[in-house]
């Protein structure tokens, strides 16, 4: 990113300012193809798995395209859900490219054969982001499933062999896999990709698991210094701009873009305020509806609320306001933290005192529409654990206790030989190995 | 930041897309995928009449740059060349 100004300061205002306002077509735009997804990743930001039948149709998809070509939208980060399990998304991304809408798409890449990466290769109107959570398979595969981190690599290789340069290797930062930042840049450098981290929030299911793995405040300063350090050659699509409140801003606009220059298509065409906030308070209208996705952008009541001077509230006695902005709305939404007070993350500790002080009583909001797998089981995590216990017999019991009422005539009796047959049963060595692995585990 | 001679000819890279805001323009460059912002309504009408004109100085002239401040457009030229937003061409 490049500013080209022509006169030095005096201005009567900064680039942001204009931003904060909104513009007339957002920058560019996330859009959520599908939420059918092959994985289960613990901290889906959208709570996909399952496709919803209401979602856009292939021409509904090209209506869409069409108007953006016409706002003049440059490009779209397209998403899901796994957008490439859509039987239309090559002719998708075929259809928008030739429309002069770039393309940029996340995936977990899954569908990345030699054959495909060939074709996107071959099309510098399309950028591709590979999901990766972890440098190691065990990192990875803990939050993305199993065979995750091996899917994503062999993508890689793909896209690399085919000659696609600068693809994306694009990485949610957590407790486990800050330790790897050095293992992240040194695995994008080996397939010539360039890096790119982006927070977690406590959205979708990344609510459920925001407290095991979002970064310790030792990694946040850990991970700023990083960033510090490596400057443009990490994207970050703008997204820590709440660790600004160290000292130098990092790259990038630091400002919430929320309906100003950013927003979401989810995939039955509802249009949110920002991929991180799929909630009716930040629904701001529907691409369906009349006027289509340019009216939404334009006129909603929502966006132009966002678009409006917002307060401080709490943080605008810090210092640190100015760089910071009070952080991301959707990290404290779903943390249950109000919207003018400091981030759940904030590096002053601000926001940590505030979760501290939560009422018991205070209810969380809910995701909009789960499309969490039904059918898989859900994966063993960390956390808690499973329970430890261990099977016995009492000792001071020669057999199980007699109920008062025990009807059976041999109550209370036992056989001599009874023990002996007991363990000539095959079940039994089973049994006994079933109990201890509880015990292991 | 190196500013573009004034005699010399140029034009947007064909993969740069202009859209013009009110603040000025955004820019985006379809091959190096980088964004640039213009700060300024004049700079965007020379920078949309560079291809038509036959030096950056004519370009700079006819979107109504004043001489004191050709020096400042230049510049600004020269920092869009740098980022490949701008291609110089045959004079």
């Amino acid at each position: 990113m490049t500013l080209v100004d022509v006169a030095p300061p005096p201005k009567a205002m900064r680039l942001v300012d204009h931003f904060e306002l909104g513009l007339d077509a957002p920058i560019c735009l996330t859009w959520e193809l599908t939420y059918a997804c092959n994985l289960s990743c613990v901290h889906c930001l959208s709570s996909s798995g399952r496709r919803d039948p209401r979602e856009l149709s292939t021409e509904e998809c090209k209506a869409v395209i069409d108007e953006l070509e016409r706002m003049q939208v440059f490009y779209v980060n397209i998403g899901g859900g796994e957008p490439t399990v859509r039987s239309d998304f090559w002719e998708l991304v075929e259809y928008a490219t030739a429309h002069h809408v770039g393309v940029k798409f996340s995936t977990n890449g899954v569908k990345i054969t030699p054959e495909v990466a060939t074709r996107l290769a071959a099309n510098d109107y399309v950028d591709v982001q590979i999901s990766l959570d972890g440098a190691t398979p065990e990192v990875n595969d803990h939050v993305r499933g199993p065979g995750s981190y091996d899917t994503a690599i062999r993508a890689m290789r793909n896209l690399s062999d085919a000659g696609m340069r600068n693809f994306k290797l694009s990485v949610v930062c957590t407790r486990q896999n800050i330790p790897q930042l050095e293992e992240f840049k040194e695995i994008a450098d080996r397939y010539g990709a360039q890096l790119r981290l982006t927070r977690l929030r406590p959205s979708g299911r990344g609510a459920d698991v925001w407290d095991e793995l979002h970064p310790t405040r030792e990694q946040q300063r850990e991970l700023y210094d990083w960033l510090v350090a490596h400057g443009d050659d990490v994207l970050t699509g703008d997204s820590f701009f709440h660790l600004s409140a160290y000292g130098q801003a990092l790259p990038g606009l630091n400002l919430c873009g929320a309906g100003r220059v950013v927003c979401l298509i989810d995939p039955i065409g509802d249009v949110y305020a920002c991929p991180f906030a799929i909630h009716d308070e930040f629904l701001a209208g529907n691409v369906r509806g009349e006027g289509g996705f340019r009216t939404v952008w334009r006129d909603s009541a929502l966006f132009a609320e966002l678009r409006s001077p917002q307060s401080g509230g709490a943080c605008s006695s810090c210092r640190f306001f100015d760089t910071c902005k009070g952080g991301c709305m959707a990290a404290k939404f779903f943390t249950g933290l109000p919207l003018d007070g400091p981030d759940p993350e904030c590096v002053q500790g601000y926001g940590e005192q505030l979760l501290a002080q939560r009422a018991e009583t205070t209810s969380i909001p809910k995701h909009a529409g789960d499309h969490s797998h039904r059918t898989s089981p859900p994966r063993p995590r960390s956390g808690i654990g499973p329970v430890r216990l261990t099977l016995t017999r009492r000792e001071d019991l020669a057999a199980p206790p007699v109920s008062a009422c025990a009807e059976d005539p041999l109550a209370g009796f036992t056989a001599p030989a009874a023990s002996d047959l007991a363990s000539s049963e095959p079940g039994a060595d089973r049994r006994h190995q079933g109990g201890t692995r509880s015990d292991l585990a | 930041m190196t500013a573009v001679e004034p005699d010399t000819a140029w034009r947007l890279h064909p993969q740069v897309s202009v859209r013009p805001e009110p603040f000025g323009a955004l820019l985006y460059h379809f091959g190096t995928r980088k964004l640039s912002f213009l700060k300024d309504r004049t700079l965007l009408t020379v920078v949309q009449g560079l291809a038509d004109a036959a030096t950056a100085r004519e370009a700079c002239e006819a979107a109504g740059v004043a001489a004191e401040h050709l020096p400042t457009y230049l510049r600004a030229l020269g920092t869009l060349a740098e980022s490949k937003m701008l291609e110089e061409r045959a004079a």
